[in-house]
């Protein structure tokens, strides 16, 4: 996501540092995946939410993620081929579009998302948090790799709480099976010093990504919590979390933020800065990523900035006050696996999508449905009713998919944004008069 | 004419079957008053645990093709399964107010955030997340599962269930497991001599159980087995088909009719799977706490289905297996429209077939639907081909 957007984002944003260091990270991690089986490095294939990239790094295992690889198709323009791939050997229509296209890539080469082609996996790490379908999916993809499979089941907070007993399940799968497949791999025991000192990089990082998010509370929001948000999160969802690069990627990028508030500056867009910020939003649910750029100027022409999103969330929540903590090691990290968004039960995203409406002071709430991810999708139109209730504050729907074109209609989608946006209007107006 | 002595309790089993509103779980709480009646949706719950805190385990399927579906749709989008549905329209048209509590089980994303919503909608209601291990190792996924039973019971006896004692568990695990007993002959007759007891008629058999106690829905399977080896019965020559894929979301009845009539004798399916989610008895160890057997019985000898996670043997086998143990000829994959457990796994199971030479074909259906013509004419194809040529065209 974040290569894309650093090669079209417009020439002020391309000045950023952050930005700058966010696209070298991204070109040497795959360029170590490139010459990873030359090189003899090994590597770990495994999924955004409740990943354990720091026990990876302390191994130096390099990690693969197939939802990344799946949304880069998607803005590179070749999912729709790598779906129909996919669907011509035998994969259902109705099924999971990063899954497809995943599935359709790999037999069209596994090339990346940088031209390069990547290895295949020594090792399949199924951390199974907040999603049904990361089960079948490496279930699919066990069938074309020989290799071995790790699974870390996440247990759900349907309570929007961790008990005990939880964080023991999660913690002795780790102690006993992740780390050990982990070392067989690796060829050498985890240093759990190593996994410490990533661990407090981590949370440094961390801290500094709040504060980015906190930001969106100033008038006018120096970010886009959403369409922006995609490209912060980057590093942290992603190989990167528990590195230098990413605490010092963090770091900057927080300074810029602030540089931006301070200066009374609006987020960067496609376009450039936003001049005038019309409308906060909060929005629920992933992008879509055949049509990013339109999606997003769809909002940002019109003067609409997101300033709190979930999808920015399901590789993890920070802003509730999770750290990851060098001194509790596994602990943390189970604690994190389990607080990513889309493993919190619906009244827990209902209470988070009403504080960020209120904490950011949003004039509405967009849901944007994807047709793949039941995990999101499934609840939302109650959701929307019951944040209504209890914000005050409207809220629109719209339906597309992450990474299949077809889903996206883009005449249709646009009309329920505008149409949601006049109503923001009319609103604000009666509320002037 | 000749009087089928079975009639009586397939009409029985059928009645009980088609029971969507629950109208005998509220003439089991007249009867049981203070007891508690415990919903779950598919796939698998713990009835011996719900049956020895003395509450009555209710198996949820949606309303089928019985219902109008209007409140439930305005809750889901165009792609999400039809189970769900008709499961909220029947809790918002009051029928599911016999139901002390709902249990959720971890078989999709799904049911899973149906739970939330129920939460949502109902909150006075009990409804819990069961999250069924994928960690089948005893002591790491047995823990924690035994755990999740153990809070159940708590919470449920917090509602006026009553507490979870050992002997009173064993004693429900052993009820249980006479049921399974029964089930499994009845399986046997199918298998031997499909033509004695249909498909359509185990179905109906099994289905009347939903709602009933494991000891009262054993006599009814008794009964009808006493009969079925007495009645009088024609060889028909038809393919022998395993049916795949509709463990959660039923199809109509008249689909399973539509199948048969096509020329397919469904020797074994995954129809509401729960009741048969582990194979064999369910053993509890001399010293060993039945909770933690229970679980214990989960993890080792769990069915092989979409939701649960194959670990280390071959993605498959076991269907390539069922057929060959039940003589089939054939496999009929039937997955609910937009069910992501079977049509993801599907490719995989496919893959094993054609490696095995085992003939298949696919459709899909949802629990409304009204046409089977086509899914009839493909099955009578498949069924053609199969006897014509050992394989499917």
């Amino acid at each position: 996501m974040t290569q894309a957007f650093a090669a079209t984002a417009t020439s002020e944003a391309s000045k950023d540092r952050s930005q700058l260091r966010q696209k070298r990270m991204i070109a040497d991690h795959f360029d170590k995946l490139a010459r990873a089986k030359e090189e003899g490095k090994k590597v770990v294939y495994t999924f955004v939410p409740g990943n354990v990239t720091e026990l990876l790094g302390a191994l130096d295992l390099l990690p693969v993620l197939p939802e990344i690889n799946a949304l880069q198709s998607g803005m590179r323009g070749r999912s729709a081929g790598y779906i129909a791939e996919a669907e011509k050997a035998g994969h259902s229509e109705d099924v999971c579009t990063y899954v497809k296209c995943d599935i359709g890539m790999l037999k069209s080469g596994n090339i990346g998302p940088t031209g390069q082609k990547l290895p295949p996996p020594d090792l399949l790490l199924l951390s199974y948090t907040g999603c049904f379908t990361f089960l079948k999916w490496f279930e699919l993809l066990k069938q074309e790799y020989q290799c071995p499979v790790v699974l870390l089941h996440v247990p759900y907070q349907t309570e929007g709480t961790i008990s005990p007993e939880m964080r023991t399940y999660v913690v002795e799968q780790i102690e006993r099976e992740v780390i050990p497949a982990l070392e067989r791999v690796a060829g050498r025991k985890l240093d759990r010093d190593e996994l410490s000192r990533r661990l407090s990089l981590s949370a440094q990082a961390e801290t500094d990504l709040v504060r980015v998010w906190e930001s969106a509370r100033h008038r006018p929001s120096p970010i886009d919590g959403y369409f922006g948000g995609v490209y912060y999160v980057g590093p942290i969802f992603s190989s990167f979390r528990g590195t230098e690069d990413a605490a010092l990627y963090y770091s900057e990028l927080r300074q810029e933020v602030e540089e931006r508030a301070a200066l009374g500056q609006g987020p960067a867009t496609p376009d450039g800065s936003m001049a005038e910020e019309r409308y906060r939003l909060v929005v629920e649910g992933p992008p879509n990523w055949t049509s990013f750029y339109d999606f997003w100027r769809m909002f940002s022409r019109e003067g609409a900035v997101v300033v709190a999103s979930t999808y920015t969330r399901v590789g993890g929540l920070y802003d509730t006050g999770f750290r990851h903590d060098p001194a509790r090691p596994l602990e943390s990290l189970a604690e994190y696996c389990m607080g990513c968004y889309t493993n919190l039960g619906l009244p827990k995203r209902l209470e988070l999508l009403e504080r960020y409406v209120k904490e950011y002071e949003a004039d509405g709430f967009l849901i944007n449905s994807v047709k793949s991810c039941n995990s999101f999708s499934v609840g939302q139109l109650l959701l929307q009713r019951k944040l209504e209730e209890r914000t005050g504050v409207p809220g629109g729907f719209i339906e597309s998919d992450l990474v299949d074109p077809r889903y996206f209609g883009k005449a249709n989608i646009e009309n329920r944004v505008q149409s949601f946006l006049q109503m923001l209007a009319g609103r604000k107006n009666r509320g002037r008069t | 004419m000749t009087i089928d002595p079975a009639a009586p309790v397939l009409d029985r089993a059928r009645a009980l079957a088609e029971d969507v509103t629950l109208r005998g779980v509220e003439r089991w709480k007249r009867v049981n008053p203070g007891r508690l009646a415990v919903g779950y949706m598919p796939i698998y719950a713990p009835r011996p645990l719900l049956e020895a805190i003395g509450c009555l385990p209710v198996a949820i399927f949606g309303a089928g093709d019985s219902l109008d579906v209007i409140r439930g749709d305005s809750y889901f989008q165009s792609y999400i399964c039809r189970i769900p549905r008709s499961t909220i329209e029947l809790a918002l048209g009051g029928h599911f107010a016999a139901l002390d509590g709902m249990l959720f089980p971890s078989i999709c994303d799904v049911i899973r955030n149906l739970g939330g919503m129920f939460k949502l909608l109902f909150p006075d209601l009990y409804t819990s997340y069961l999250d069924l291990p994928q960690n089948f190792d005893r002591e790491v996924g047995g823990k924690f599962f035994a755990l999740e039973l153990r809070r159940i019971a708590r919470e449920l006896r917090e509602r006026g269930a009553l507490p979870l004692e050992p002997d009173r568990l064993r004693a429900a695990i052993d009820t249980e497991n006479a049921r399974r007993r029964a089930l499994a002959r009845l399986d046997s007759v199918r298998q031997r001599e499909p033509w004695r007891l249909r498909a359509t008629e185990a179905y109906l058999a099994v289905r009347a159980g939903a709602a009933l106690e494991a000891a009262a829905h054993t006599e009814l399977l008794e009964e009808l087995l006493a009969f079925v080896e007495r009645r009088p019965a024609r060889v028909v020559d038809n393919v022998r088909v395993v049916l795949a894929g509709s463990f959660c979301e039923q199809p109509p009845f008249d689909l399973i009719v539509a199948l048969e009539k096509a020329g397919c004798d469904i020797v074994d399916d995954d129809f509401q799977l729960g009741l048969r989610m582990i194979e064999g008895d369910i053993v509890v160890g001399p010293d060993e706490n039945p909770v933690d057997a229970l679980a214990r019985a989960y993890l080792e000898r769990g069915r092989a289905t979409a939701s649960r996670y194959i670990a280390n043997e071959e993605k498959g086998a076991k269907l390539v297996q069922t057929v060959r143990d039940c003589n089939a000829d054939g496999v009929i994959f039937a997955a609910a429209s937009f069910c992501d457990p079977a049509l993801l796994d599907q490719p995989m199971l496919e893959a094993a077939l054609r490696t095995a030479g085992i003939p298949h074909t696919s459709f899909k259906f949802s629990e409304n639907t009204g046409q089977f013509q086509v899914i009839r004419e493909q099955a009578g194809a498949f069924s053609d081909a199969v006897k014509l040529w050992g394989a499917a065209s």
